[in-house]
């Protein structure tokens, strides 16, 4: 491969890894500040996909009517796909956050994989809704007129970067801020929270809402990079798993960790699939289940050895004590 | 309508089995267990490798008993597998539940860890068998027998509701009348308290892992032969497992079983409306509905 095909390729990995790396601050609102166990991010990957999708397309025509079939199109710019995307996502925080939040965490986690998994049931089943199985495609990119072809993913690394920089530095103040010292403080004792006259339910359902629209925007932010999506994207491995374990070995706690885990997992990730290349043939079709189950191995490593991540929670003093 | 109950009591009783399992393991272990459903995908693939690869070798004859669809195979089967199941619950406890509890972690980061295992045993499963469908017996499937009201039904269905009331009674047996389940049940009630009284707590967990791993081996089993074999099967109960288990009351044994077969008329009941493919989102629905109304369960579970 010569220099310009492997910056191409560098490229897209780091528009892939950033772009995990939103889903990554996303949960690490839930998780890392709440304690929120979302088991459910594949469902909003998949509704923040498809709103987004759905909003910055225009109704399909003519021949083209009879084969795709979708709710709405409303060819509006991509900047209101990921409006659409965070509020949709965040609606349907909402809505399981209302009979989970009061309860123990489990059920909140159990609540979020069936949500992930209706949602994926409902897009492939319903094709008025969003022509099922086959999916959407030909998804608008934002500035395409700029730059043709290849080139065009410079432009879109330079969009996500800015999307995902703006989200770092919301978060950033948001948990800097009493609002966050109070999700923090949820997250260590749930009790002392309340018996200091903070609300728990009201910050858990926030954080939850907070974190699943960043979420949707990260789905958004895929959709538009790869211009076509189907249900079949949006499993339990790819879009929760993986977030999962990119969070955990960067550090839960810390958003600077959340996007170093995303960035060392999909490098370690996509690494691994030129090892499986070297696998003997006759095995080759086992590799992406061998690299899942190295994934899921990392995994339980982590949890025992070392469960604060590569750097740890950070220490976060008001400015004041500083 | 009456024949969709019968086949939800079928299904039910499946489910009931594996929820029997998560509630056990909630109540005792204090852990919600996502792995639960790849444990009923890897008793119903140890079964298959049983049935298909090491009884033939071993020159055990292909029989089948009278209208059934399996034979000797099968019911040598049943005990290897749910005995294999049963240390591998207890094996992954030893290798990382213990550990965690030891380090004092909290409940979720233990069931982040059923999660990791469950991703790991399915890919296990994968590597090894890939990713079509199987069946314990290929070919034909043996004819439907004529109940009252028009309800046709297969012997193997028969066999399955029988098999699980089987199951459940010896487990209420085990509970109710020998010392370690009695001390099972005292665990569930109250932990601190069966501590103090001198009870092994980390001998009930491996007691809790070894049943809820081999009633989930049987659930797989007969999800097996009533349909077919996926790796994808136990994932696809997990949400009617735990729907069934708060149904009932999380950890209660009892609520579980009801829970479950109530769980599966729905979904069978569901298929007259809706495509069969939606009968998870319906288990789903009725949990998110228990949660709202009377999120305790309808028998009220151990006190957390």
């Amino acid at each position: 491969m010569e220099v310009g095909g492997i910056i191409a390729y560098l490229v897209s990995l780091v528009i892939m890894a950033s772009i995990y790396g939103v889903f990554c601050l996303g949960l690490n609102i839930q998780w890392g500040y709440t304690g929120l166990f979302n088991i459910g991010i594949a469902g909003f990957f998949c509704i923040g996909a498809y709103t987004s999708a759905m909003i910055t397309t225009s109704m399909p025509t003519g021949v083209l009517a009879q084969y795709v079939h979708q709710l709405f199109g409303l060819n509006m710019p991509f900047i209101f796909g990921l409006i659409g995307a965070a509020i949709s996502c965040g609606l349907v925080a909402f809505l399981i956050g209302v009979p989970t939040l009061r309860l123990s965490e489990d059920y909140l986690a159990i609540a979020t994989l069936g949500i992930a998994e209706t949602f994926r049931l409902i897009f492939n089943n319903e094709r008025w809704l969003a022509n099922g199985p086959q999916g959407l495609m030909g998804l608008p990119q934002p500035l395409h007129s700029l730059v043709s072809g290849q080139k065009y993913d410079y432009i879109y690394l330079v969009i996500v970067l800015v999307v995902m920089v703006i989200i770092y530095f919301l978060i950033e103040k948001g948990i800097r801020s009493p609002w966050g010292r109070v999700l923090r403080a949820i997250r260590e004792d749930e009790l002392a929270a309340s018996a200091s006259g903070k609300d728990v339910f009201r910050f858990k359902m926030q954080s939850l809402i907070f974190g699943s629209m960043v979420m949707g925007v990260g789905g958004a932010l895929y959709a538009h990079y790869t211009k076509a999506i189907s249900p079949d994207v949006f499993t339990p491995l790819y879009g929760t798993f993986i977030i999962w374990v990119m969070l955990m070995a960067g550090g839960s706690g810390n958003n600077k960790g959340a996007l170093l885990g995303a960035y060392v997992i999909w490098f370690i990730w996509i690494g691994s699939d030129f090892l499986m290349d070297m696998l003997p043939a006759a095995i080759q079709d086992k590799g992406p289940y061998l690299r899942f189950l190295i994934v899921g191995i990392l995994l339980e490593i982590i949890l025992i050895y070392r469960p604060q991540g590569i750097l740890g929670e950070e220490k976060k003093v008001s400015k004041l004590y500083k | 309508m009456a024949e969709l109950i019968v086949y939800g009591i079928v299904l039910g009783s499946v489910i009931s089995l594996g929820a029997i399992g998560i509630t056990l393991v909630y109540g005792i272990v204090r852990m919600a267990n996502f792995a639960h459903g790849e444990f009923m995908t890897a008793g119903a693939y140890i079964a298959l490798l049983v049935v298909g690869v090491i009884l033939p070798w071993l020159g055990v004859p292909d029989t089948t008993f009278g209208p059934l669809s399996f034979g000797w195979r099968m019911l040598i089967a049943f005990p290897v597998s749910m005995a294999a199941v049963a240390f591998m619950g207890i094996f992954f406890d030893r290798l990382l539940y213990k550990k965690l509890r030891l380090k004092n972690s909290n409940a979720v980061i233990l069931a982040m860890s059923s999660l990791g295992v469950s991703f790991i045993i399915r890919m296990i499963i994968l590597i090894i068998t890939g990713p079509d469908y199987r069946f314990y017996r290929p070919g034909v499937m043996r004819p439907a027998i004529m109940l009252p009201l028009d309800i046709k039904i297969r012997p193997d269905q028969i066999f399955i509701v029988a098999l699980v009331v089987v199951l459940v009674v010896l487990l209420h047996l085990f509970l109710q009348r020998t010392k370690m389940g009695k001390a099972m049940r005292a665990t569930a009630d109250n932990t601190e308290l069966a501590l103090v009284s001198g009870i092994d707590t980390e001998a009930i967990v491996m007691w809790t892992w070894g049943i809820g791993g081999g009633l989930a081996a049987a659930a797989g089993m007969l999800y097996g032969i009533d349909v077919q074999l996926h790796p994808g099967m136990g994932w696809n109960f997990l949400i009617p497992l735990f729907a069934a288990a708060i149904l009932g009351g999380i950890g209660n044994m009892y609520g579980a079983l009801v829970g479950g077969l109530v769980i599966g008329i729905a979904e069978q009941l569901s298929t007259a409306v809706l495509l069969p493919t939606y009968k998870l989102a319906v288990a789903f629905i009725i949990m998110i509905l228990i949660l709202f109304i009377k999120p305790e369960g309808i028998f009220g579970g151990s006190e957390k």
